[in-house]
C-alpha cells in the first residue's frame, strides 16, 4: 500500500498583545477562552482525522499567534491529540512558533517533551530599540536567554524570523541584526520586510506619511526606507547568509543545507496539508478550504454532529488553478518550477501553455531560463506579483 | 375596415421637456382608450427598445392608432404619434411634428417651462399644429399648477386656463385630455381623389418584410399594388401591403386615404431609400410637388471605434451594416489606427446617437469597444484652395498646406434660475462661448443665449450645465453655421510614440489647459511598468504639458502566506482583472478606456 504524505497545521490565535503591524487572525483572550478552544480544536483533530486514515504525517506545524501563550500542559494535550489520531512519522517535522517574550526554560522543556521538535522564534530584530517600536513585548536579553535554554532542552532545529525594511531603519541596523543572528548559527532564517497591511493600525500612520512623500514633502522622522535601500538591504542579507553557508531557498527563507522548513516547502510544492483551528487552511485532494474565522462562531459549533459547519470557504481547485498555483507558488521559490514536473502533473508542455509569457518576461529580464528549470531573476523577485500576475492570464 | 369618416381622425403629437411626462401620459391615453387592458400595459408602451425604456427618452418616433369613444357618442381615431425627445433628433422630430395637425404640450406643474419645453412648442407652431397644453404631476407636493399655466400664457402665449390639470403617473383627469384632443385638434383634411402625396416620418427594417415606411397621407390614397415612387432619393417600389399601428403590432387594411396615419411595405431592403422628410407618390399618377421641408440630415458628431479585440473586425462591420439598414443617418467608413487597429470612423447626429450606438453594439451585438474622442466635421481651407471636410483629426495636412479652418457653431438657449446666471455665464465663456442675449422669463428665471463651438458641448457640457446649476438648467440648441477660428491638432505621446487614436483638434487658447489635464488623466489610467513612462502632449513640435507614470513600485518581500493559497490566488486575480482590455502601444500597455478618458475632462 502506498501511504500518503499529510502536513498538518493547527492555529492558535492567541497573543498576549497585538502588534501595530500584524493583520493575522491573532487577538488577546481570557484563559477560560484559551482553554474552551483547545479542547474544541483536539474535538475537530478527533473528528477530521477519521478521513485520514491512509495518510502519514510527516510535517506538524503550530503557528499563530502566539501558540507559546499556551501552557505546556495544553500543548502537551493538543500534541497527544495527534499522536492518538493520526500516524505521525518517527521523525516528523513538528515546528512551534513562539514569542521569545513568552517562554522560559520550564516550558520549553515541556514542549519538547510534548515532541515538539523544531522552533521558530518570532525575533523580528536583535535591537531593542526596533522591538520597541514594533510593539514586541520581547527584549534582545529575553531572546538570547531562551535560545541558549532551547538548545539546552534539547532543540536542534531552530528558526528565527527577522525583518527588514522598519520605520527609519539603515542598512547599518540590518547588518547588525544579521550578525548577531548569524553568530547563533540557528539552522534556519526567515528574513522579510514589514508589509503595511490595511486594518492595522500601522497601516494609517505609514499611509498618511506616504500620501505627504508623493506630495512632495520632506522626508520624516520615522519614515519607512526607499523601495531603494529596501532591495539593498535584502540583496545583502542574501550575500551575508550565503557566505554563512545558508541556502537562499525561498524568496524570504534561508536555511542550512537539509534544513529546509519541509511544512512549507508543502504550500509551495502543492502537497497535500490539513488545517485545524480558527482560520486554518486545507488543501486535500483537488479541494482547498478554510475554517470560519469568528472565535465565537468556532466555539460553538457542534463538530461531532456537524463538521462542515466549521468550514466558512471551499473552492474546488479546476485543471487551470492547480497550474496557476503550480507557477505562482513555484516561483516563489529560488529555484523556480521545473518544466518536467509540469508535464508530468498536467500533461501539458509548459512552453506551449505559457510562450508568449514566458519569452515576454525573460525579454524584460524578469525570468531566467537554465535546463529544466524556470525561474525569477533578482529583478524578477523585485516585482513577483507582478510576474505571477502574468502568468495568471494566459488560460 | 369600413369607410372612415376624416372629420372623426385626430392626428396628433405630445411635446414636453425631458421629464415631465410625455411617455406616462402616451401610456395613459392608450390604456384608457381601452386598446391595452392595465395587464398588458408594460410601462411605456411606445418605448420600444430596452433602451429608451431605461434612459427615459425616445430615441425613435413611434405611432399607435386608438378608438376613443367621446362624450358626444362618436367615436373617434386617434393617431398617437410619438416624436424623439432629444436635440440630436430635431430633425425627426420636425417630420414627426409635419406628420400631425395637433400636439399636446405636457408642463411639469412644478417645474414649469424649460428650455426644451419652448423650443418643442416653438417647434410644433412653427408646423402650424394646434397646441393645448396639459399640467402634469399635480400631485407632487411642490405641484403649483395656477402659476405654470399663467407661465404658460405669458410665456408662450397660448390660452392655458382650462388646461387639463393631471396626473399622468396616478391616472387622474385623462378623460379631459381625451374629449379636448377631440375639440381642440382639428381634423385632418386632403382630397382621397388627388395624387398621392405623403410624408414619411419613420421608416422600419424587417428582415421578412423590408422596409416599413411609417407615413401620413395628405392627400390621394395608397394600398396594395400602388408604383410608389419616393420624390427625393428618386427609389420606386411596388406596395406589397399597407396597415396602421396596433400596439406593438402592425395591423394591414385595405388602403390608406388622405389625413391618415399608417404604414406600406413594398420588399425596399434599405432604409436609405426611405429617408425621413422624403414625399412618397404615385409613380403613375404623381403630385406636382413634394412636401416641403426635405433634407438630407447630416451627421455633426465623429468618433472612431474600434473592436477591442481585433479578431471582432468583420463582426463589428456587420453589426454597423444592420443598424444602418435601421438608421439613415449612422454613417461609417473603415479606418486604420497604429494604436487600434482595424476599425470604423463613424458619424453620428449628437453624443447621445453616438452613445445609443455604442451600447447598441455592446449589447445587442455582444461587442466590446474602444472608442477615440468624439470631434465635428472642420473645414480645413488649404493654400492651394482645396477645401477638407476633416472628421479624422490624423488626416490633418501639414500646418504649412492649411491656410484657415472653420469649425461649426451652434446657438444654444439655456434656461436657468436666478442664482446660477453667473455659473452658467462663465461656463459657456470657459467654452469659447460668444453672449447673444438674456431675458427674464418670470422674476426669477432667465433664459440666456450664446453662440457656442460645437466642439465645446459635445463632451460633457450638458453634465457642467447640471452641476453648476445644481440640476436647475435646461437646455436646447440648433446648428449655426461654419466660423473661422485658430485651431490646432494636439498630439499625445506616450514613453516618446505618438498615439494617433489620442490626437484631437482644440482651439488655440485651451490648448494648454486641454493638454495638462490629458496628460494628467493618462497618468491615472495608465499602469506602472518595469520602467518610467513619460506622457507628453503637443502641439507641432511644441510640447505643451507632461506627466510621467513611475516605474513599477517593488512588491514587499513579504513572510510566505502560509497555507492560505486563496486569499494569495485572489490577490492577484484582482491584479489580472486590471491587465484585461490593453492595448500594446510601443512597449507600453495602455487599458482601452484611457483612450476614452479625454471625454471627461472637466474639472468638477
Amino acid at each position: 500500500m502506498i501511504s500518503k504524505k499529510l502536513g498538518l497545521y493547527i492555529h492558535i490565535p492567541f497573543c498576549i498583545r497585538k502588534c501595530g503591524y500584524c493583520d493575522f487572525l491573532s487577538f488577546t483572550a481570557s484563559d477560560q477562552v484559551k482553554e474552551q478552544y483547545v479542547q474544541q480544536l483536539i474535538r475537530e483533530l478527533q473528528v477530521r482525522s477519521a478521513a485520514f486514515k491512509d495518510y502519514f504525517l510527516d510535517t506538524v506545524f503550530l503557528g499563530g499567534g502566539t501558540p507559546s501563550v499556551l501552557e505546556g500542559r495544553q500543548i502537551a494535550e493538543i500534541m497527544e491529540a495527534v499522536q492518538g489520531n493520526f500516524k505521525l512519522e518517527r521523525n516528523a517535522e513538528i515546528t512551534m512558533e513562539m514569542n521569545p517574550g513568552t517562554v522560559n526554560e520550564e516550558k520549553l522543556i515541556a514542549y519538547r517533551k510534548a515532541g515538539i521538535n523544531r522552533i521558530s522564534f518570532g525575533v523580528q530584530s536583535m535591537q531593542n530599540k526596533e522591538l520597541e517600536l514594533l510593539g514586541r513585548i520581547h527584549t534582545v536579553e529575553d531572546f538570547l536567554q531562551n535560545y541558549k535554554a532551547a538548545r539546552k532542552a534539547g532543540f536542534s532545529n531552530i528558526n528565527m524570523d527577522l525583518m527588514s525594511a522598519l520605520p527609519n531603519q539603515t542598512l547599518k541596523d540590518v547588518k547588525k541584526n544579521l550578525t548577531e543572528a548569524a553568530k547563533l548559527s540557528p539552522e534556519h532564517l526567515s528574513c522579510y520586510g514589514l508589509m503595511i497591511e490595511e486594518d492595522t493600525p500601522f497601516y494609517q500612520v505609514y499611509e498618511e506619511q506616504e500620501l505627504r512623500r508623493q506630495a512632495g514633502e520632506e522626508r520624516q522622522e520615522d519614515a519607512l526606507p526607499t523601495e531603494q535601500s529596501e532591495r539593498e538591504m535584502y540583496q545583502w542579507i542574501s550575500d551575508f547568509l550565503e557566505e554563512q553557508g545558508y541556502v537562499h531557498y525561498e524568496i524570504s527563507n534561508y536555511a542550512k543545507p537539509g534544513m529546509e522548513c519541509k511544512h512549507n516547502l508543502k504550500y509551495w510544492e502543492q502537497k497535500e496539508y490539513l488545517g485545524a483551528g480558527l482560520g486554518a487552511a486545507s488543501f486535500v485532494g483537488d479541494i482547498r478550504w478554510s475554517n470560519l474565522r469568528t472565535m465565537e462562531e468556532y466555539l460553538q459549533a457542534d463538530i461531532e454532529q456537524e463538521p462542515e459547519k466549521l468550514v466558512e470557504e471551499r473552492e474546488v481547485v479546476n485543471e487551470i488553478s492547480a497550474i496557476e498555483e503550480f507557477m505562482f507558488l513555484g516561483l516563489r521559490t529560488i529555484q523556480g518550477i521545473s518544466k518536467t514536473e509540469f508535464y508530468q502533473s498536467f500533461g501539458k508542455e509548459y512552453m506551449q501553455v505559457y510562450q508568449t509569457v514566458h519569452h515576454k518576461m525573460i525579454s524584460q529580464g524578469l525570468l531566467e531560463e537554465e535546463g529544466d528549470r524556470v525561474r525569477l531573476t533578482k529583478q524578477g523577485i523585485d516585482v513577483s506579483n507582478y510576474v505571477m500576475g502574468e502568468f495568471m492570464q494566459v488560460l | 375596415m369600413a369607410h372612415i369618416d376624416q372629420s372623426k381622425i385626430r392626428n396628433f403629437c405630445i411635446v414636453a421637456h425631458i421629464d415631465h411626462g410625455k411617455s406616462t401620459l402616451a401610456d395613459r391615453i392608450i390604456e384608457k382608450t381601452g386598446l391595452l387592458t392595465s395587464r398588458e400595459m408594460q410601462s411605456q408602451v411606445l418605448d420600444n427598445m430596452d433602451l429608451e425604456r431605461e434612459r427615459g427618452i425616445t430615441i425613435k418616433a413611434q405611432a399607435v392608432r386608438i378608438v376613443y369613444k367621446a362624450e358626444d357618442g362618436e367615436e373617434y381615431i386617434f393617431n398617437l404619434i410619438d416624436t424623439p425627445g432629444h436635440v440630436d433628433f430635431n430633425y425627426e422630430v420636425s417630420r414627426s411634428l409635419a406628420a400631425c395637425d395637433g400636439a399636446i404640450l405636457v408642463v411639469d406643474a412644478a417645474q414649469g417651462i424649460e428650455a426644451q419645453t419652448l423650443a418643442n412648442v416653438y417647434l410644433a407652431l412653427d408646423h402650424n399644429l394646434d397646441v393645448f397644453p396639459v399640467i402634469n404631476k399635480i400631485d407632487l407636493p411642490s405641484a403649483e399648477p395656477q402659476r405654470v399655466i399663467d407661465e404658460i400664457e405669458d410665456v408662450i402665449g397660448i390660452e392655458a386656463q382650462d388646461a387639463p390639470q393631471i396626473s399622468a403617473k396616478a391616472g387622474i383627469n385623462i378623460e379631459q385630455v381625451l374629449e379636448q384632443i377631440v375639440s381642440k385638434i382639428p381634423a385632418p383634411q386632403g382630397d382621397p381623389e388627388a395624387p398621392l402625396k405623403a410624408l414619411i416620418f419613420d421608416s422600419l427594417y424587417d428582415a421578412y418584410k423590408g422596409v416599413i415606411v411609417f407615413c401620413r397621407i395628405k392627400e390621394g390614397t395608397v394600398k396594395k399594388g400602388t408604383q410608389v415612387l419616393m420624390m427625393a432619393t428618386k427609389a420606386t417600389a411596388e406596395v406589397v401591403e399597407v396597415g396602421y399601428f396596433g400596439a406593438g403590432q402592425f395591423i394591414p387594411c385595405e388602403e390608406l386615404s388622405a389625413g391618415m396615419v399608417g404604414y406600406f411595405t413594398a420588399s425596399i431592403k434599405n432604409v436609405k431609400d426611405t429617408r425621413v422628410g422624403d414625399t412618397v407618390t404615385d409613380k403613375n399618377n404623381p403630385c406636382a410637388e413634394p412636401l416641403p421641408g426635405y433634407k438630407k440630415v447630416n451627421p455633426m458628431v465623429f468618433c472612431g471605434l474600434y473592436p477591442a479585440d481585433g479578431a471582432k473586425y468583420p463582426d463589428l462591420r456587420d453589426a454597423l451594416e444592420k443598424l444602418q439598414l435601421n438608421d439613415a443617418s449612422l454613417q461609417f467608413e473603415a479606418e486604420t489606427s497604429i494604436a487600434l487597429g482595424f476599425g470604423f470612423r463613424c458619424g453620428f447626429l449628437g453624443l447621445l446617437h453616438l452613445e445609443i450606438i455604442q451600447e447598441r453594439l455592446e449589447r445587442e451585438y455582444n461587442l466590446d469597444l474602444v472608442t477615440t474622442a468624439p470631434g465635428v466635421i472642420y473645414k480645413v481651407h488649404k493654400t492651394n484652395g482645396d477645401v477638407i471636410e476633416l472628421t479624422n483629426p490624423s488626416n490633418l495636412p501639414d500646418p504649412s498646406e492649411i491656410d484657415y479652418m472653420e469649425e461649426p457653431f451652434v446657438t444654444a438657449e439655456i434656461m436657468v434660475t436666478k442664482e446660477f446666471i453667473g455659473q452658467i455665464m462663465d461656463l459657456c465663456q470657459e467654452r469659447r462661448g460668444i453672449y447673444i442675449s438674456m431675458e427674464y422669463i418670470e422674476e426669477t428665471r432667465a433664459l440666456i443665449k450664446y453662440e457656442l463651438p460645437l466642439n465645446e458641448i459635445i463632451y460633457d457640457f450638458f453634465d457642467a450645465l447640471k452641476s453648476r446649476s445644481k440640476g436647475y438648467a435646461s437646455f436646447d440648441y440648433e446648428m449655426k453655421g461654419y466660423v473661422q477660428s485658430s485651431l490646432v491638432k494636439l498630439d499625445i505621446l506616450i514613453n516618446k510614440e505618438e498615439v494617433d487614436a489620442l490626437s484631437f483638434i482644440v482651439h488655440e487658447s485651451t490648448a494648454y489647459e486641454r493638454g495638462r489635464k490629458m496628460c494628467e488623466k493618462l497618468k491615472e489610467e495608465i499602469p506602472r511598468h518595469l520602467f518610467e513612462i513619460p506622457i507628453q502632449a503637443a502641439v507641432g513640435n511644441k510640447v505643451i504639458a507632461r506627466e510621467t507614470v513611475k516605474a513599477m513600485r517593488k512588491d514587499v518581500l513579504a513572510k510566505c502566506y502560509g497555507g492560505d493559497i486563496t486569499r494569495k490566488k485572489k490577490l492577484l486575480e484582482k491584479q489580472k482583472e486590471g491587465k484585461k482590455r490593453m492595448r500594446q502601444v510601443g512597449n507600453v500597455e495602455i487599458p482601452q478606456k484611457a483612450f476614452m478618458s479625454v471625454l471627461k475632462l472637466d474639472d468638477k
